[in-house]
């Protein structure tokens, strides 16, 4: 709720239960699974692997590409600032131009925005162009419950729909999928295929393309998403590869698309960076093979009913975070996760999230809220990175994600309360604070040496601490501590003979060497 | 007092968050490169050496060889029937013998799928990433004209073609319905694997005229 008396409000997130913005386990455990599938494993490697080269080619080619992603990183901050009237003045320019615009607090509203827009126009289909905003709110899920199918038509969301699977990657969402697993799935999922199909890559997209003509001939109503919303003239912009965007966004009478407030941008003229970042960093290339860009209704040319819906969803929680609001910047172009050490080895299921990988991590959180339920999985995806930092050279926008991560992991351990961690940080820090109790410590610490292997490991530590060992080895504690050794006469024989090989070396060396 | 409005709602909201979280005013900072000019024989080096690399064929002429070319192209492709939009230039298709179907807005979208081939003009173009503008004007037609059938000829003006993206967005009219065009459509869903053609054309043939 907004307020009356001048006294701000924290938004809310995004509603707990709905949509895909939670897994239902944390990130640990569920990576723990995804880690054994060697299929996996070797495809995202080969794929990640793949992009990330193509990447570096494309962004070393431009000379001024640090630029363009300051401009584009300046673009971003400031549209957040301004997003009031950008909405209102991208609502006014949209609806000049024929089109209907339409605000939804949460994703639940927008679903239920698009079904009735849907209803409205009699008919039981509908097809879609792949879109994150409708993946987070469980649009799909949601037609489906209302006796509307909706057809995926990006060959990966295909591929991912047919085998009721989930999407794994932002980009290419049937990443973990090779071409057998593919061409099985077609086999039993598309209705009349060639029985004698493949697995070459060209012939399974031929079987896709004629499924899925038909459907674009017929259906009269598609709903997308957008890439960018130019407040200053309303023109929305779709960004793609195989035409099939430009099939949804052309043939239809009615078209719904749905957008997330942060997609909005100030100017016309800001298309020339973003148009620059965006195919470099996603697949690689120097330009995507389609864009489409349309502004409102055009007489005899496309639909001529178009709906926008513009979503919340959490968005306004994340925006009133002065650090976590630089997430409300990502262009959705997936750099990050093919750099991730983390993301390469996991996978993006393993994030119970639309929005997997490093953005993922500190996205979701910042959408949908860590502490909503006890033990939130959400509350692990801050921990999901090694903080090397690939990701936030890689971004084109510059979102700085490893401060994120960190500022996340506080807000965590704050919220978290008394836990073992804190309670031993606790002790240590009393502890550490008196000279006598430390030295007894050390002397008990030594005692641990029991538990040591031959090889001088703790290979496993009781309970609470188990969880720390399950993938390290603790290297066993020491005989003596340095303090015990330093004040011992072994200790005294060695710093006294190392301070006169010191004074020797100094009195040696040549001045210019110094 | 009434309840809020969705709209009212979600602004207020993002008013709150500002309020909450306050931030100073940004200075965009524009000092990629812009207003670049190339010379001709740049400028087609470049696009052509794009258009080649996305797998599109490319067809230099003088514009006097136009007719010429496009139809070497149809015939080559076995084109026999195809669409053009009203605007474009009847002379173009002056050497072509097959059966050539002007557009209007009342022909239905799907029966453009019987066509087996388009020809159109083109806006502006952008030599560094090899993309063709087109913006819906008489001689390009609407958007479902360029996109249903499997072959698109399109005919690019040496003197329409920029060198870089910020010059080729400074040309659109940004109302217009624009279509970026980069190669005929791809896809590399599968294993990474770059298949083209999916459900846009599966041919681009681009006539670059050099000195038109």
């Amino acid at each position: 709720m907004s307020t009356f008396l001048g006294m701000p409000t924290a938004p809310p997130r995004s509603p707990y239960g709905t949509g895909h913005l939670r897994g239902d386990r944390t990130f640990p455990e569920a990576a723990h699974d995804e880690l054994r599938n060697e299929q996996l494993r070797r495809n995202l490697g080969r794929a990640t692997r793949t992009i990330r080269t193509k990447r570096l080619d494309v962004t070393g080619e431009l000379p001024d590409w640090e630029q363009l992603r300051d401009a584009g990183s300046a673009i971003k901050t400031d549209t957040m600032n301004r997003l009031p009237e950008l909405l209102e003045q991208l609502e006014r320019k949209v609806t000049e131009r024929g089109g209907t615009v339409h605000w939804a607090r949460d994703g639940v509203e927008a679903n239920e925005i698009v079904t009735r827009l849907i209803r409205a126009t009699g008919s039981s289909d509908v097809i879609k162009v792949k879109s994150m905003a409708t993946q987070e709110i469980g649009l799909n899920e949601h037609l489906e419950a209302a006796g509307i199918t909706p057809y995926e038509t990006d060959l990966a969301e295909l591929i991912v729909q047919l085998a009721d699977d989930r999407p794994s990657h932002i980009l290419v969402p049937a990443i973990h999928r090779n071409r057998d697993e593919i061409r099985q799935i077609f086999l039993d999922e598309i209705p009349g295929v060639d029985p004698d199909l493949d697995n070459v890559p060209a012939h399974l997209a031929a079987a896709a393309r004629a499924y899925l003509r038909e459907k674009f001939m017929t259906t009269r109503v598609a709903v997308s998403g957008a890439n960018f919303g130019i407040a200053e003239t309303g023109t929305l912009a779709v960004v793609e590869s195989e035409g099939n965007g430009r099939m949804c966004l052309t043939l239809p009478d009615t078209l719904i698309t749905v957008m997330g407030i942060e997609k909005v941008l100030p100017r016309h003229q800001d298309l020339e960076v973003f148009l620059q970042l965006l195919p470099r960093s996603s697949t690689g290339e120097r330009m995507n093979p389609y864009t489409s860009m349309w502004t409102g209704v055009t007489p005899g040319d496309g639909p001529q009913d178009f709906h926008l819906v513009l979503l919340d969803n959490g968005r306004t929680a994340a925006l009133a975070d002065a650090i976590g609001r630089e997430a409300l910047n990502c262009i959705r172009c997936s750099a990050c996760l093919n750099v991730c050490p983390v993301y390469e080895r996991a996978g993006g299921h393993a994030y119970g999230s639309t929005y997997p990988g490093p953005i993922g991590a500190v996205l979701t959180p910042q959408l949908a809220g860590m502490h909503a339920a006890k033990n939130d999985p959400n509350s692990s995806l801050p921990y999901a990175s090694s903080l090397c930092g690939a990701c936030f050279d890689a971004c084109p926008v510059k979102i700085d994600i490893p401060s994120m991560l960190v500022e996340l992991r506080h807000q965590h351990t704050e919220q978290s309360g008394t836990t073992a961690e804190k309670l031993a940080m606790k002790a240590a820090a009393a502890v550490m604070s008196r000279p006598t109790l430390f030295t007894a410590a050390q002397k008990a610490a030594s005692l641990g040496r029991a538990v040591g292997g031959r090889d001088g490991t703790v290979p496993r530590l009781p309970a609470p601490f188990g969880g720390w060992s399950d993938s390290r080895d603790l290297a066993a504690p020491p005989k003596q501590s340095f303090r015990a050794w330093l004040s011992s006469a072994e200790g005294a024989e060695t710093m006294r003979a190392a301070a006169e090989e010191g004074a020797g070396r100094t009195a040696d060396t040549p001045e210019e060497d110094r | 007092m009434t309840t809020p409005t969705a709209r009212e709602t979600v602004l207020g909201r993002i008013r709150d968050a500002l309020a909450l979280a306050p931030a100073p005013d940004t200075v965009i900072p524009r000092n990629y490169r812009t207003g670049r000019t190339l010379p001709d024989g740049e400028r087609l080096a470049l696009l052509t050496d794009r258009l080649v690399d996305y797998r599109a064929t490319v067809h230099p002429c003088t514009a006097d060889r136009t007719a010429e070319v496009v139809a070497g192209i149809l015939n080559e492709r076995g084109a026999r029937r195809i669409g053009v939009p009203d605007g474009l230039d009847e002379r173009w298709l002056g050497a072509y013998d097959g059966e050539v179907r002007r557009d209007s807005a009342d022909v239905p979208a799907p029966s453009l799928d019987a066509l087996d081939g388009v020809v159109t003009a083109s806006a502006v173009s952008c030599a560094e990433t090899g993309t063709i503008f087109l913006d819906g004007s008489p001689d390009q037609g609407r958007r479902a004209l360029s996109l249903v059938p499997d072959l698109h000829v399109c005919v690019v003006d040496l003197s329409s073609v920029v060198a870089g993206v910020p010059e080729a967005v400074a040309r659109l009219v940004p109302e217009r319905p624009t279509t970026l065009i980069s190669g005929p459509s791809a896809t590399s869903d599968i294993e990474l694997e770059r298949v083209e053609g999916v459900h846009g054309p599966r041919t681009l043939a681009v006539v670059i005229r050099t000195d038109a």
